[in-house]
């Protein structure tokens, strides 16, 4: 229980502190040795409760008391804070003071209420929250660490600016240690303080270079996060005042089962799908890209869209087998088709990174809505992967883009024979998103054989299964395409002059390894992680035991052919073949190397080339539509069937 | 796993390449007496790969020869794990991941010819992709597991019970083959057949090691179509299959090559159409 509150509150001291830290160099020390410690700390979490069956907290009456108060007190602060930060809305955005005022009078309402459920049990803690945990202290802190001396970068390139980097820091420590008080709390109300808490961060930090459009985009992330907030202080409403289920305790809403809880578990569903940005919502995430690439790294791979999945995966046993889990996975299924095919008609490596995160939270949301053994597993599994590969992917991507000066994927042609080390960490990356067993193959595995076996409406399992064979043939286009760009043979000699900052490569490093240890090492993190939570569950008998768990021999040809992939670049290394060198072929005589050859009549041409994006079968408007249409339609009848 | 499946792994990591060096050997064969021409021994893939082996290789990039290996590899990886009666899907990753080491051997090389050649192969891959997994699902729904040795051992009614599937894969059996109207990645250059799009700028050794992967691919292919006729037992299902693959050369001399978008829209269509509605009809059928 002390190590929670340690990590619930150590990021908020380390980030008052540096707030007030003297000079740069100073502040720069003292984030490290917060990073340090945090990790240090999850580490330790993850020791104490190795394979630790689900434990609950209790607290001493007036602790409660005053934690109460507090939580009170906290959330009318941030309800006032958004207000007050609702001045600077423009005319189109009047429904987000609606919203913000809407979700306090809900929660004043049942907080307020004449009898209110007693919460004997605030705080929890199981073998998944402290998968949680080790992502948002490890991979968060290392994204607080690349920050170090990228904000110094973003500084200096955006000098008529003031400098905000003190909050900046303060803002990143805040939003781990709300991400700590979700992934941690059981009792619903301090839940859904920590919710609005990251709501609130990522406010800021999307806003953070003060521009127009990033104010604007800004509000667009509140707004849309409002929504889900509204769904969850209704939810809370619910609980309060309903006469089946009375409770403010996140176990005891799981327990209720579908026959109970559905009500209050879609609407709770509703704020997860907000916050990790699927289809009726996606829009904020793509606007959160004006923000320094820090802070896409942090929403997209440690906090935001994986507190939303989090809660999904949490009331997984809820939905199983039934038609509202069914559209939820559906609405994860659209998500997934839609966005990875916008993904391929982007050529900013921002950008499909963002779609490509997308549309991995929709197969998650997918594997939550079917909620077998299986599924949650893969989703489980998942969560770490994407946090692992997509916090790579964004840092490398950030670097390259102050090494090179462009984050645009054509521009990172031949970067393997450019930028050796940081084209090797990309290609990691992109590996361990799609290639390596996860994304691609694991998820893909798992996910057919639970949707394939659903019981209800079997239709729907073969709907589900068909729009991730649709929906995977694409990640696996526009991931290769960007892995030719860069291993392909640069026709020209760039001068490299820059070198890779000392934290930076820290941090890029750091993320490599864990991803290859990860990728490496699956069934252990499976063993350690997955199996107590689903063992814990399917003993509550929340959860049917299933016995079509995927066979050793299964993970052993995976881990095998990982093996391989990995190692048969060392083995060329070691050996590399001998033979003789020219230029490519250009059906002229080459002039420069590969650049450019003389052509018909004797001119020399420049040599030109670009990939596929395939803009005249995918239009992204049209597609994004249609997507979010249906997804509302979905979503509509998710609340229809839950009621 | 019994000592045979082991022995048939073992088989077609040693005859693999050797049985599909004989079926692009009638290949040729065939389209030649199609074309009305005499064609070259059976054995001519066999010989041209032992002169490619003595020739000198010329790289653009010695990083090419290792993208390369790596197809080949996964190639057999692939092959190996389906001969061997395991897992249907994780071969299908074996083979996805070999399809895109090809490319990013073509892509490392940089030619405009071979960077053309590999994104249309990615292409051809986007096509076909959704098809091969909706085959394995089908097995799935149908004998209740993704192991070939259980569909292998499984009813003779499946071919019926999946007939819209197995017409959806003939379909892209075609694109897999590389043959006509779908040999995009193939061929590019207006006047010279030496110059073959993805395969533009590998020599030599490359080059040969690009041919055997063809010819396992190949037997894993006739592999697949085998399949759907092993319940009959072999002595209906080999034929069966071979007349099916050798019926792909009658189509890639009598269809005009398409263009990219045609294919791909065609491809799903038909994928949509044959293969989920299969699915979907399944629990009817049963």
């Amino acid at each position: 229980m002390l190590l929670i509150a340690f990590l619930i509150l150590f990021p908020l001291a380390a980030g008052t502190i540096i707030f007030f830290a003297s000079t740069v160099e100073r502040r720069a020390e003292l984030t490290r040795w917060a990073v340090y410690g945090l990790g240090a700390t999850t580490l330790l979490l993850a020791l104490l409760y190795f394979r630790a069956p689900p434990q609950f907290f209790t607290l001493s009456e007036w602790l409660n008391e005053i934690l109460n108060s507090l939580f009170f007190i906290g959330g009318i602060a941030v309800s006032a804070y958004l207000l007050f930060a609702c001045r600077r809305i423009n005319r189109r955005e009047w429904w987000i003071p609606i919203l913000i005022l809407m979700q306090t009078g809900l929660l004043l309402f049942a907080e307020l209420a004449p009898a209110h459920p007693e919460v004997m049990q605030p705080f929890y803690i199981d073998s998944f929250s402290i998968l949680m945990a080790l992502i948002i202290g490890i991979v968060g802190g290392l994204i607080c660490i690349h920050a170090i001396h990228y904000m110094n970068d973003d500084q200096a390139q955006h000098s008529q600016t003031t400098d905000r980097r003190p909050a900046f820091f303060f803002m990143l420590f805040v939003f781990l240690s709300a991400m700590f008080g979700v992934i941690f709390s059981n009792h619903l109300l301090w839940l859904f303080f920590f919710w609005e808490m990251t709501t609130l961060c990522s406010f800021w930090l999307i806003s953070y270079s003060g521009t127009d459009e990033a104010i604007r985009n800004g509000f667009r992330a509140l707004g849309l996060n409002l929504i889900g907030g509204v769904a969850f202080a209704g939810a809370i409403v619910w609980l309060t005042f309903s006469t089946e289920l009375r409770t403010w305790e996140l176990n005891q809403l799981i327990a209720a089962g579908s026959a109970l809880a559905l009500i209050p578990a879609a609407l709770i569903a509703i704020a997860g799908l907000s916050k990790s940005a699927q289809l009726p919502f996606s829009s904020w995430l793509l606007g959160a890209m004006v923000a320094p690439t820090t802070v896409s790294a942090l929403l997209h791979s440690s906090t935001m869209v994986k507190a939303g999945v989090f809660l999904l995966i949490k009331l997984a046993p809820v939905f199983h087998n039934t038609a509202a889990g069914l559209l939820l996975a559906l609405i994860g299924g659209v998500t997934f088709l839609i966005t990875s095919l916008t993904a391929v008609t982007q050529s900013n490596a921002k950008r499909v990174l963002a779609y490509s995160t997308i549309a991995n939270l929709g197969l998650i949301v997918m594997c939550a809505g079917v909620g077998t053994a299986n599924a949650l597993w893969a989703a489980i599994l998942l969560i770490l992967f994407h946090a692992v590969a997509k916090a790579l992917l964004f840092l490398g991507v950030g670097t390259t883009e102050h090494l090179i000066g462009s984050r645009d994927i054509e521009d990172m042609e031949g970067l393997v024979y450019r930028r050796p080390l940081l084209a090797g960490m990309l290609l990691i990356g992109i590996l361990g998103m799609f290639l390596a067993p996860f994304g691609m193959l694991l998820g893909k595995y798992t996910s057919f054989q639970a949707f394939l076996t659903l019981d209800v409406l079997p239709l729907g399992g073969v709907l589900l299964a068909a729009i991730l064979a649709f929906g995977s043939a694409p990640t696996l286009f526009f991931w290769s395409k960007w892995m030719g760009k860069l291993v392909a043979m640069p026709r020209r000699v760039q001068p490299v002059n820059m070198p890779l900052a000392r934290d930076e490569a820290l941090a890029l490093m750091a993320l490599t390894v864990i991803t290859y240890v990860a990728c490496a090492l699956f069934p252990l993190a499976d063993w350690m992680f997955v199996q107590p939570y689903t063992e814990a569950l399917a003993a509550a008998h929340l959860l049917p035991t299933t016995a079509d768990q995927v066979s050793w021999e299964t993970i052993a040809l995976m881990t095998g052919m990982l093996a391989v992939l990995f190692l048969m670049p060392l083995w060329f290394w070691w050996r590399p073949p001998q033979f003789g060198v020219i230029s490519g072929y250009l059906s002229g005589a080459n002039v420069d190397g590969s650049a450019s050859y003389r052509g018909a009549m004797g001119a020399t041409r420049e040599v030109n080339s670009r990939s596929y994006y395939l803009t005249g079968f995918i239009e992204e408007r049209v597609l994004m539509q249609r997507g979010l249409w249906s997804a509302i339609m979905l979503l509509t009848l998710l609340l229809w069937s839950a009621s | 796993m019994s000592a045979q499946s082991w022995l048939f792994a073992a088989a077609f990591v040693i005859f693999g390449p050797l049985l599909g060096a004989l079926l692009a050997g009638v290949d040729r064969r065939l389209t030649a007496r199609m074309q009305s021409r005499q064609g070259p021994p059976v054995l001519q893939p066999i010989y041209d790969v032992l002169k490619l082996l003595e020739k000198d290789t010329l790289v653009v990039t010695e990083l090419q020869t290792l993208y390369l290996r790596g197809f080949l590899l996964f190639m057999v990886i692939s092959g190996a794990i389906f001969f061997h009666g395991g897992d249907l899907l994780l071969s299908l990753f074996a083979l996805t991941v070999s399809g895109i080491l090809l490319c990013l051997a073509a892509y490392a090389t940089n030619s405009p010819y071979s960077n053309i050649g590999s994104s249309r192969e990615l292409l051809l891959m986007l096509a076909y992709e959704p098809m091969l997994i909706l085959v394995a699902l089908g097995f799935f729904l149908v004998v209740g597991s993704f192991q070939v040795s259980d569909i292998v051992a499984g009813s003779p009614w499946q071919i019926l019970q999946l007939f819209g599937i197995f017409l959806g894969f003939l379909f892209i059996l075609t694109i897999k083959l590389r043959k006509s109207p779908f040999d995009l990645s193939a061929s590019h250059h207006g006047h010279q057949e030496l110059v073959k799009g993805i395969t533009t700028d590998f020599s030599g050794h490359d080059l040969a090691l690009v041919e055997i992967a063809h010819w396992y691919e190949n037997t894993i292919l006739l592999g697949w179509l085998y399949l759907f006729f092993a319940p009959f037992g072999w002595m209906w299902a080999l034929p069966l299959a071979l007349v099916l693959f050798f019926a792909e050369v009658l189509v890639d001399n009598t269809h005009a090559r398409l263009t990219w978008l045609t294919t791909l829209k065609m491809t799903w269509w038909v994928t949509g159409a044959l293969g989920v509605t299969n699915l979907l009809l399944l629990p009817l059928i049963n």
